[in-house]
């Protein structure tokens, strides 16, 4: 095997940590700071605003809608345009997947708090809950599921779509894609293409169980 | 702005195989083209799926894991495989990412639908084609028309990333412009990309106001 | 179900009533086949319906369930109409035939443009029914159509629908789990038991007054005795003309009323008797309390 092509395997240890910029290691930690920085920025703005909507309804609308419209703009001509204002730099990639990610958590956000039984709040203020314990202890557990399961949707696309800002230099394991494109080399694409999804699944499973430990009353339930 | 009026204003962008209007219906064709082959799978698999019943979790789980598909490696990897002879290489993954998002929305409307309007249907005496037809469809459509405008978000989106493979159309101007240093073509195409995607996205709010009954977007007010 | 065998007679309500899991719903649902049945035979005007074909079969029998599951998407009117257009009636007669229907079970013509979700639920439950009548099938099922529905609405849905079967005579099967609805609508009532054996099939006024066994016993509650005087004349009451008729009393329709009725008339009254009147509204006598008595203890052993 001396001259010819690497294998698979023998391409994968050869790159894997090259202790220079762009090892298989390398691009897999951007990968994750590029998807991750998005979700929980997506989350902790998402929820002060779905918050807001529901405090004031008439607030929902506006921002729903905008969102939506943004959630319908493709990535490559955001990353395109946020170049001339955060330059070839990780930010460039993290701001868009950010207003995607909120895009589908401030619904959640929303449909989850409107999970909560009328019933249940009621009995919350009857039994002199202020409306920020009301909110901690009863509100926000009950909404969680919904939440979670928004917040799986962000999480897979987010690691997903990181790969495009490669187009831009910025791709985190999307870059094993370009360079295998302008080096016509099959090892690469598939490497990256099963580490992201490795990955995304992994990120899955793990918010799919911390809904289970967070809400184990929604289990019990489904279970009976 | 300045690249903005250098982008609109150059006479010579206007006309030639690399023109706006070349580049724009190519977007067009290669997004409707990837969106309705989607379409000719996803519906019937979906309305079969959600009306028999079988295969339900199949369709949850491969949607799920299609998700998480990069379209740029995807791209890569059947241009490595099948070359670039002809657009297929480059169409067959922008079919394989906007199906699940028609199948589920498809199958999940039609599951989800009140299951004693089922019972109905079939009490009036409807057959399972004019259950499905009549009364399952109509009363799903909102939800299988925002599976078709998710669809043709990802389609639009994956379209343009295509270009860096040789596909046409407007995300030419980004990635030619991008390697070229053509910032004027880069940010001039980026816009013309993003109104693409703004004047789809109203087609599909307009298509919804006019397909869905009202009876079923409850959109009247009680008079 | 087990070996359940029974006739529900042409022109008459037959009522299916029993605590849940003694499937009343899936003998009803075999009439129409939307339940095939394992085994046996059920004969719809002697002819077997496994011969037949479940959406012709369905098409000549009305169905009408709990929540009315009336088709989202289409007008009021459409609605009633989805059986003539399914039998390929002209539009035009389809929908005339639904105009006056909707009139027939007691709805403001106003509505035929509405949609279904712009209607209160016992509206919607009146739409059902004429959806159910729109091609004028001789058989209706009604799967507990009026359960989902507040007592008020409940009550005149019911009395529209036995002023419905004094016009229409159809052959109805209802199934309910509220004894006091079977005994209120129907002409026979069937009991069934958890697994579907049948315990008692009889008119209501035998099964309050004989019950089969402690099972039906049970089902029909404690205060049988006094709901079986509702289904005792007023005719032979003794009335005493003699007596004024007492300020505040109660007042019966006499002869129409049952003695039920009547009784309650009487401990309505300061003095303890109820006063009959006839359809004019006339005092016609005083039922005393020994006139009840007496009538009441005839009741007992007759």
């Amino acid at each position: 095997m001396g001259d010819g092509p690497p294998t698979l395997w023998e391409w994968i240890a050869r790159n894997w940590d090259t202790g220079r910029v762009g090892s298989i290691r390398d691009l897999l930690g951007d990968h994750l700071l590029m998807s991750l920085v998005p979700i929980v920025l997506g989350l902790v703005l998402a929820l002060p605003l779905g918050l807001a909507s529901v405090r004031w309804r008439w607030l929902y609308q506006p921002t729903a809608g905008v969102f939506n419209v943004i959630y319908a703009l493709p990535s490559l001509p955001l990353f395109m345009l946020l170049i001339s204002v955060t330059g070839l730099s990780p930010m460039t990639v993290i701001i868009p997947l950010t207003f995607y990610a909120m895009a589908v958590l401030i619904p959640a956000v929303v449909d989850g708090i409107g999970s909560v039984p009328a019933h249940v709040r009621q009995s919350a203020v009857a039994m002199g809950f202020t409306p920020l314990r009301r909110l901690v202890q009863v509100e926000l557990p009950i909404a969680a599921p919904v939440v979670i399961a928004g917040l799986r949707v962000v999480a897979v696309s987010s690691i997903s779509l990181v790969s495009v800002g490669a187009l831009i230099g910025q791709g985190g394991l999307g870059m094993l894609f370009t360079r295998a494109y302008q080096n016509p080399f099959l090892p690469p694409v598939v490497v990256g293409i099963v580490l992201i999804v490795v990955l995304a699944l992994v990120a899955d499973g793990l918010l799919l169980l911390a809904q289970r430990l967070l809400t184990p009353w929604v289990r019990a339930r489904g279970a009976s | 702005m300045n690249w903005l009026i250098d982008f609109f204003g150059d006479p010579a962008r206007w006309s030639g195989p690399d023109g706006i209007p070349a580049r724009l219906l190519e977007h067009l064709e290669f997004s409707a083209l990837a969106l309705v082959l989607a379409m000719l799978i996803a519906v019937p698999l979906g309305l079969l799926i959600g009306h028999t019943g079988r295969g339900g979790v199949l369709v949850v789980v491969t949607a799920n894991l299609a998700r998480a598909l990069p379209t740029l490696g995807l791209l890569v990897l059947f241009v490595l495989l099948l070359g670039t002879a002809s657009i297929w290489p480059v169409i067959i993954p922008l079919v394989l990412l906007a199906v699940p998002p028609i199948l589920v929305n498809t199958f999940e409307g039609i599951r989800g639908v009140d299951p004693d309007l089922r019972d109905a249907a079939y009490g009036m005496g409807l057959r399972g084609g004019q259950v499905l037809g009549r009364v399952l469809v109509p009363v799903a459509l909102p939800l299988i028309l925002l599976g078709l405008r998710l669809s043709a978000i990802q389609v639009v989106a994956t379209t343009t990333v295509a270009a860096y493979t040789g596909l046409g159309g407007l995300g030419r101007f980004v990635i030619d412009g991008f390697a070229t240093k053509d910032y004027a073509s880069v940010v001039g195409g980026s816009v013309l990309i993003v109104l693409f995607a703004l004047v789809v996205q109203i087609a599909f709010t307009f298509a919804q106001r006019v397909t869905v009954s009202p009876g079923v977007s409850q959109r009247l007010k009680i008079r | 179900m087990d070996r359940l065998s029974l006739e529900a007679p042409t022109g008459e309500i037959t009522v299916f009533v029993g605590p849940s899991g003694c499937g009343k719903t899936t003998s009803l649902r075999m009439i129409n086949r939307m339940i095939d049945a394992t085994e046996g035979r059920i004969l719809l005007d002697g002819e077997p319906v496994q011969n037949i074909d479940p959406p012709t079969l369905r098409r000549g029998i009305g169905y009408v369930i709990q929540q009315a599951g009336l088709f989202p998407h289409r007008k009021i009117l459409d609605n009633v109409a989805t059986v003539p257009y399914l039998l390929g009636w002209d539009r035009g007669k389809a929908r005339d035939r639904a105009m006056e229907l909707l009139e027939r079970v007691g709805l403001d013509p106003a509505l035929a443009g509405r949609y279904p979700f712009q209607l209160s639920g016992g509206q919607q439950q009146r739409v059902g029914v004429a959806r159910a009548l729109a091609a004028d099938p001789p058989v209706l099922l009604m799967d507990e159509p009026f359960s989902a529905v507040d007592p008020v609405v409940r009550t005149s849905l019911q009395d529209e629908l036995l002023r419905l079967q004094a016009e229409l005579n159809k052959t109805i099967v209802f199934v309910t789990h509220d004894i006091d609805e079977a005994i209120k609508l129907g002409d026979r009532v069937a009991v069934l038991r958890v697994g579907g054996k049948l315990a008692q099939l009889a008119d209501p006024k035998t099964l309050l007054s004989e019950p089969a066994d402690d099972f039906v016993r049970e089902f029909l509650g404690r205060d049988r005795g006094i709901r079986r005087l509702q289904f005792v004349s007023t005719e032979g009451l003794r009335l005493r003309t003699d007596l004024p008729a007492p300020e505040g009393a109660g007042t019966y329709l006499h002869g129409k009323d049952s003695l039920r009725t009547a009784l309650d008339a009487a401990l309505l009254s300061p003095t303890g008797s109820a006063v009959a009147v006839d359809e004019r509204g006339e005092v016609v006598g005083v039922a005393t309390r020994e006139a009840l008595d007496e009538a009441l203890a005839e009741a007992a052993h007759g």
